[in-house]
């Protein structure tokens, strides 16, 4: 299972890249497979700020729905368009052109709650 | 008291775990739900020939002189109809107006018939079944020694045929033979299946399964045979529109309102079969229908559908992105004063209503 060094996850099998105050949001490799071919990304907040552990959006795979919730309080600054033409980035990959969002960091002391490599590991079993 | 559920292993278990299949539990039952991706299994077989293992299906033995008056009470359609190497998808309606469990009954002759029931209910059904066999039919259940093999799609005759003395192209739909199969004897070799691909079920002894399903492989690895999955299983039968036990239809629904008039025949007295035909006399108040979606959204089991005034007429109880036609569909009950073919209906999905038209199965039509 791909596992990337430099992102932070959450038990919600998303990840964060920290880029400064911003930070890119994603569904793993392990919730990629779980979930199997994804058909759908609906992610309607952009320009929102949403608090952590609320709803951003929801991915439709082709058995099954899982929303997706924000790992740390922010505001929606963007959205990965090209998920709208091919959310099946999201599986082929999911820790770059299958990003989903771009969020502003408003506190930045959530940043230790999220979770490193080693911890998502004992998360999945890895 | 250890509440645990034991969850059940088919014979082939570890064979599919090498293949690097996701098993789930599913009806009590550990099994193979996507081996590579739910759409290209699914595309296999519409295109190909796929293989499922679908050993969890649970399979009864009836004999004696007395076993078809046994199946006539307790099945919708009508068994007398059959002849040997004939097979009837039936239902067992329960005496409350809904339904016991679907199932396929096949003549071996005519005094022995194998009925195949749904791996949820095979306690359920065999209870039932026993509570009503008071002139000594002789009942076995089989389930736990049998595997089932389907292999499905328009090549699944010419990838097999060099298996077996059966003529598999030319063998008509719901016929059956019983014979050698890639070596094992007594394979009952079925022209059935659940995907609307065209193809064969493939009853025989656990013992043999391993060597079945690898030579199955092997005959049909010039045609680039895959192993697939429920997840392809489901959405396939989908497009069909064929009707899923637990979902679509269960011990509420009526046979009628299911749709399922076709195999509910009232030239027979069977089980609660009084009021049904009272209720075909009269109407029933909520149909099963089909519908795809106008609007990009994907309709899942338990949404609720709208009206154009924004009431609720009824719920979902199948659906999915059709990986064949790339739009959402599904099955759901409505009022029967809005089941009208054509008719616009909306999918509460989430927050919003996503706009989707009442159509008449099959959604995929070849």
């Amino acid at each position: 299972m791909n596992l990337p060094e430099n992102l932070k996850y959450t038990e919600d099998h998303e990840w964060i890249r920290v880029e400064g105050k911003e930070a890119y949001i994603g569904i793993t490799d392990f919730a990629q497979k779980e979930l199997g071919d994804i058909v759908y990304v609906e992610i309607e907040t952009e320009g929102e700020t949403i608090e952590k552990g609320e709803v951003f959006g929801t991915v439709e795979a082709v058995k099954t729905v899982s929303d997706l919730f924000m790992p740390l309080n922010g505001e929606v600054l963007e959205v990965n368009e090209e998920l709208e033409g091919e959310p099946e980035l999201v599986n082929s990959d999911p820790y770059g052109k299958g990003w989903m969002i771009k969020i502003s960091i408003e506190d930045e002391s959530q940043l230790d709650s999220l979770l490193s490599v080693e911890q998502y590991k004992e998360v999945v079993g890895a | 008291m250890d509440k645990t559920i034991e969850i059940k292993k088919i014979a082939l278990n570890d064979l599919h775990e090498q293949l690097g299949a996701k098993m789930m539990p599913f009806a009590g039952y550990n099994m193979p739900v996507r081996y590579s991706s739910d759409i290209e299994e699914h595309q296999t077989v519409r295109e190909g020939v796929g293989i499922f293992d679908v050993s969890h299906m649970g399979e009864f033995i009836l004999k004696g002189p007395k076993a078809l008056d046994l199946i006539q009470r307790v099945t919708s359609n009508d068994a007398s109809k059959l002849f040997d190497g004939k097979a009837q998808y039936s239902c067992l309606p329960n005496d409350e107006g809904g339904i016991v469990d679907d199932l396929l009954v096949y003549r071996i002759s005519e005094e022995e018939y194998l009925l195949v029931v749904n791996a949820s209910n095979i306690e359920k059904d065999w209870n039932w079944i026993s509570k009503f066999n008071t002139e000594g039919v002789e009942m076995e259940n089989i389930s736990d020694n049998i595997s089932l093999f389907a292999v499905q799609g328009p090549k699944a005759a010419e990838a097999l045929q060099s298996l077996t003395q059966t003529d598999l192209k030319n063998m008509k739909y719901y016929t059956f033979e019983k014979g050698e199969f890639a070596g094992a004897p007594d394979v009952i070799i079925s022209a059935t299946g659940y995907t609307g691909a065209g193809g064969f079920e493939l009853y025989l002894k656990n013992e043999y399964a391993e060597e079945v399903w690898k030579k199955i492989m092997e005959a049909g690895a010039d045609f680039n045979i895959k192993p697939i999955g429920l997840g392809a299983r489901d959405t396939l039968r989908l497009e069909m529109g064929f009707c899923l036990y637990g979902n679509d239809i269960d011990d509420q629904t009526s046979p009628l309102e299911a749709g399922l008039g076709w195999i509910t025949k009232f030239n027979k007295e069977f089980t609660n079969s009084e009021s049904l035909k009272k209720q075909k006399e009269e109407g029933v108040q909520q149909k099963l229908i089909g519908f795809v979606m106008e609007e990009k959204g994907i309709p899942r089991a338990g949404y609720e559908i709208y009206n154009s005034q924004d009431e609720v007429i009824g719920r979902v109880t199948s659906g999915t992105q059709s990986p064949s036609m790339q739009i959402g569909l599904g099955l759901g009950y409505v009022q029967k004063a809005n089941s009208a073919e054509g008719t616009e209906i909306f999918i509460g999905v989430r927050k919003r209503r996503i706009k989707a038209k009442i159509a008449r199965p099959p959604f995929y039509k070849g």
